[in-house]
């Protein structure tokens, strides 16, 4: 569908070190991403999904972070194995980042100007009056009106949701192949939710970059992403295209994650089928299939191991034993297929 | 901030009445000798008007004159051993701080590593030796054995190192602590993996964003660090002879030359008011947050 | 990673049992604050070494170095004045021919004693006030806060150097100098604790079920506070500690014949050029209290903050 693969993760495994014991974050995910399109990750907290993209551009804590195996393979080099100087030339000009919570992305005490300028001059060598204007032209792009006034002025002086903006103008400065953004509009209110989406989806048709979509919520995803990978408890369990994941999923946690959302549509006599239980420790990852706890399907298999992963077309793949020939048939709950 | 100066006065006042024994109780003097002495003091008259006088000349800066050194006024006593103070007092300061930052960032920057824990030791051992031990341990190690500097008085700038060195220690400490403390707390926000994931080198990261957040509030070390230096300075110059405010107000408190010792401690404690003044101006003004008003969108 | 091949058998594929899930299996045994405070406390070596120093300096002060002493503090000697350390007279004899052993000793004992009571005071009224001005907020909150803007702005120091000029200096009146003019960061930690307690849901919750204001206080407030309380306590008694011995280093502490590591330091000053462990001894145990209870202080500041929490 789109263009030839930019990035390719394999078989990554991130571990942290903490004061409680070793947590496995990211426990062997592998995943591709193509030119032009939105990949979104789905999960909950604690999946593992964060954890991911923070490793493609290296920003985990430095400390306690232990990268247990993989390779990120970006333009030749596996991103895992090169020097800081290079990671350095990499961030910005290459692939860039928009974190979570605007109210603590920026800088309190710099110009928000400045914020933008100072990746132009590293990274472009602009000089001062160029870099400014480039940067007035970002905010525009970004939609901020008043621009030249704005430059001038501090984060705290910017709601929520211009601040987002901001963030994401400081993101797109030296025009990045890949963007990567973690969880863009939890933090803010729905209808701001609503805009950064667009304006995301928009910038995205306009620059032709490949984006990396953080989310744990389906609602989001439907608006914005091509294909979708479903992440629980440090591991893929399901990737597919738009259509297929929420048409025809095949994993019994897309399926919870699908019925579990409160529909605009729905009226009071449909049920809202929630997933009991909460998602499992990470310092003691359960063996097997890390769901079985909160699977209705579960079945003995599931406990002891990982099952393969089922292809079921060119993009969809998942993992669970109910593909296996010799598992029962089973068919999945009534509200698949009419979520819109 | 007058208010408290107002109640200072007014307790050294109402201090000065109860201060056991009169004054001029030397047993030669007659009691009309007495007399004529309370009359020029203005000792006899009644108490509000004393205090009213008094009062009104505090704020002309007239802080009455010294029992023990006839008609000198205190006023002028304090303000001609002032500077001697302060140079050392300013000195301890500025290498203290120098010291201070350079040590809390290689600790903050070298985090859970020897560096770290040896510089916090460091600072621990700094702010719970007192001056008047370490000054005595720093006369013994670096002026009488090793004969580097001398131990008393003032005659050169070479005689203020060892009195300056003994005070800075605190400073170094307790700036070497806050800094590692403000820039620890500063590094671990979301802003810093934002300026980290812009490609900028460490380097940048730390001079541009990490120093500019953490220093801020370093201005709230300003007060205790004046209550500290004011009371170091009457040890320091007590024990290395330094003809400062210190000593003399120590001296007066031998000889219980009691308008030198109410006066002295009125002067400390504006001393003290206005770095608290300092203090909150300068965040006021370092601070954009402060400084600029957020507008709404 | 693969998984290993195994035979996959057809029973494997029956349904697993409900109470085969452990669909809410808790991660660890659950812990109370405290236990698990002190669990964190026990990691931070340097405060263990420290609480376990000055239990041993306590125990000196009070049982062993008294027991094991063969003289008085007060009895001089003058045929065996300035002795050095030595068998005999092990932390030697002063210009009085004093056995140091027993003065250092003694001086720790009042030192302590007079940074415990000092310290007990600043507790006491700063705890007070802070609850007090915390709790009831409103008019009396401001009109309290604005009594402690202004306190906040006498050095203490000073007030303390007045109170002794015009008191005799005792144990008594050394103590109350100190705590009477500190106790405003503790009002200030407290109160601000106060405000936060009161917001929480917690105490809403409390109310709700019809908690009276005295209950509330008693078996909520108060025991939450009760960890920057204990924090600020060690930290308020080294202030405390070295309060006095300034005031007895510029002559206004204890006083001869008494003892108190101040005022040890102070005279062993004065003896340095010839007799240096006069200085040495007293001032080592003075460092040490000093160092151990801001380790110490640190240690539980650290143990107590629950965003340590994992």
């Amino acid at each position: 569908m789109h263009g030839q693969s930019l990035l390719e993760v394999r078989d990554l495994q991130i571990s942290f070190s903490t004061y409680a014991g070793e947590v496995q974050a990211v426990r062997g995910v592998s995943f591709d991403l193509r030119r032009g399109e939105t990949l979104a990750i789905v999960g909950e907290s604690g999946s593992g999904k964060s954890v991911t993209a923070k490793s493609i551009m290296r920003l985990n804590p430095e400390a306690n972070t232990i990268v247990q195996g993989g390779e990120i393979l970006f333009e030749g080099e596996d991103i895992l194995k090169l020097s800081q100087k290079r990671m350095q030339d990499i961030r910005g000009p290459r692939i860039a980042m928009v974190f979570q919570d605007p109210m603590t992305s920026l800088d309190p005490t710099m110009k928000i100007g400045r914020q933008i300028t100072e990746s132009l001059k590293e990274h472009l060598g602009l000089s001062g009056q160029r870099a400014k204007e480039r940067a007035i032209e970002l905010l525009t792009l970004v939609g901020i009106p008043h621009p030249e006034e704005r430059i001038k002025q501090y984060p705290h002086q910017f709601s929520g949701g211009m601040r987002q903006r901001v963030v994401i103008a400081i993101a797109l400065a030296c025009d990045p192949q890949i963007l990567i953004a973690d969880e863009p509009s939890t933090a803010l209110d729905v209808t701001i939710q609503a805009q950064i989406l667009e304006l995301l989806r928009e910038l995205q048709e306009q620059l032709g970059m490949s984006v990396i979509l953080i989310t744990h919520d389906l609602g989001v995803v439907a608006h914005t992403a091509h294909r979708v990978a479903v992440m629980y408890a440090g591991k893929i369990v399901e990737t597919g295209t738009l259509r297929e994941i929420f048409y025809n999923p095949q994993m019994p946690y897309t399926w919870g994650l699908l019925s579990s959302i409160p529909l605009p549509t729905a009226d009071r006599s449909q049920d809202l089928i929630p997933i009991p239980g909460s998602p499992p420790d990470m310092s003691d990852p359960p063996e097997g299939c890390p769901f079985t706890a909160r699977c209705p399907y579960a079945m003995r298999v599931c406990s002891t191991e990982f099952p393969e992963y089922t292809t079921f077309s060119a993009e969809h793949k998942a993992a669970c034993w109910l593909h296996h020939p010799m598992a029962p048939n089973v068919e999945p709950p009534v509200r698949i297929g009419d979520a819109r | 901030m007058l208010v408290t100066l107002f109640v200072i006065a007014s307790i050294t006042f109402f201090i000065s009445k109860m201060l056991p024994g009169t004054p001029f109780a030397d047993p030669k003097l007659t009691p009309q000798v007495r007399q004529q002495l309370f009359e020029k003091y203005g000792l006899d008259e009644p108490l509000y008007v004393q205090y009213a006088k008094y009062m009104v000349n505090v704020a002309q800066g007239d802080l009455g004159n010294s029992y023990y050194f006839e008609g000198r006024p205190v006023s002028q006593m304090i303000l001609s051993r002032f500077p001697v103070s302060m140079f050392i007092g300013v000195q301890a300061v500025i290498f203290g701080i120098v010291v201070g930052l350079a040590l809390g960032i290689v600790a903050a920057l070298r985090h859970n590593t020897i560096w770290d824990t040896l510089a916090v030791m460091i600072a621990v051992i700094g702010v719970s030796v007192p001056t008047f031990v370490l000054g005595p341990v720093l006369q013994y190690w670096l002026g009488l054995k090793l004969g580097l500097f001398p131990i008393a008085f003032f005659e050169s700038w070479w005689h203020s190192v060892l009195p300056s060195l003994a005070l800075s220690v605190f400073v170094v400490s307790t700036v070497a602590r806050f800094v590692r403390t403000e820039m620890l707390e500063v590094m671990g926000q979301d802003y810093i993996t934002l300026a980290r994931a812009k490609g900028l080198s460490g380097l940048a990261v730390i001079i541009r964003h990490v120093l500019r957040n953490a220093l801020i509030p370093i201005v709230t070390v300003l007060a205790p660090l004046t209550i500290y230096l004011v009371t170091g300075t009457l040890v320091v110059e007590q024990i290395f002879a330094v003809p400062g405010i210190g000593e003399q107000f120590v001296t007066s408190v031998f000889v219980n030359d009691y308008s030198m010792i109410l006066g002295t401690s009125l002067f400390f404690s504006v001393l003290f008011i206005l770095a608290l003044l300092i203090q909150d101006i300068s965040y006021g003004i370092i601070d954009p947050r402060i400084r600029v008003h957020g507008a709404k969108e | 990673m693969e998984t290993k091949h195994r035979d996959l058998t057809p029973d494997l594929f029956g349904p697993l049992g409900v109470d085969e899930q452990e669909s809410e299996r808790i991660a660890g045994p659950p812990v109370g604050f405290w236990r698990d405070a002190w669990t964190r406390l026990k990691k931070n070596r340097g405060a263990l070494i420290s609480l376990a120093i000055i239990v041993f300096l306590f125990a000196m002060a009070f049982a062993i170095g008294p027991l094991v002493a063969s003289q008085s503090p007060y009895a001089q000697d003058l045929s065996r004045r300035f002795a050095a350390p030595s068998a005999e007279f092990w932390f030697g004899t002063d210009e009085f021919g004093r056995d140091m052993w027993t003065r250092v000793w003694a001086g720790t004992r009042v030192s302590l004693y007079i940074a415990f009571l000092a310290a007990l005071l600043d507790m006491f009224v700063g705890v007070t006030f802070g609850a007090v001005s915390g709790f009831l907020g409103g008019r009396v909150d401001d009109l309290l806060q604005r009594v402690i803007e202004i306190l906040n702005g006498i050095p203490y120091l000073v007030v303390a150097i007045l109170a002794m000029v015009v008191f005799e200096p005792g144990i008594i009146t050394i103590s109350i100098a100190i705590g009477i003019t500190g106790w405003t960061y503790m009002a200030r930690i407290v109160r601000g604790r106060m405000l936060q307690l009161k917001d929480q849901e917690f105490t809403l919750a409390s109310r709700s079920l019809g908690a009276s204001r005295s209950r509330l206080v008693w078996k909520h407030l108060i025991p939450n506070s009760l960890g920057p309380i204990i924090v600020n306590l060690m930290f308020t008694i080294p202030s405390a500690i070295f309060a006095e011995a300034f005031l007895s280093f510029i002559g206004l502490g204890i006083q001869v014949p008494e003892a108190s590591l101040g005022s040890l330091i102070s005279d062993g000053a004065q003896q340095l050029r010839f007799h240096p462990y006069l200085l040495w001894l007293p001032s080592a145990v003075f460092c040490l209290i000093m160092i151990c209870f801001n380790l110490l202080g640190d240690g539980l500041r650290d143990a107590l903050d629950p965003k340590m929490r994992k």
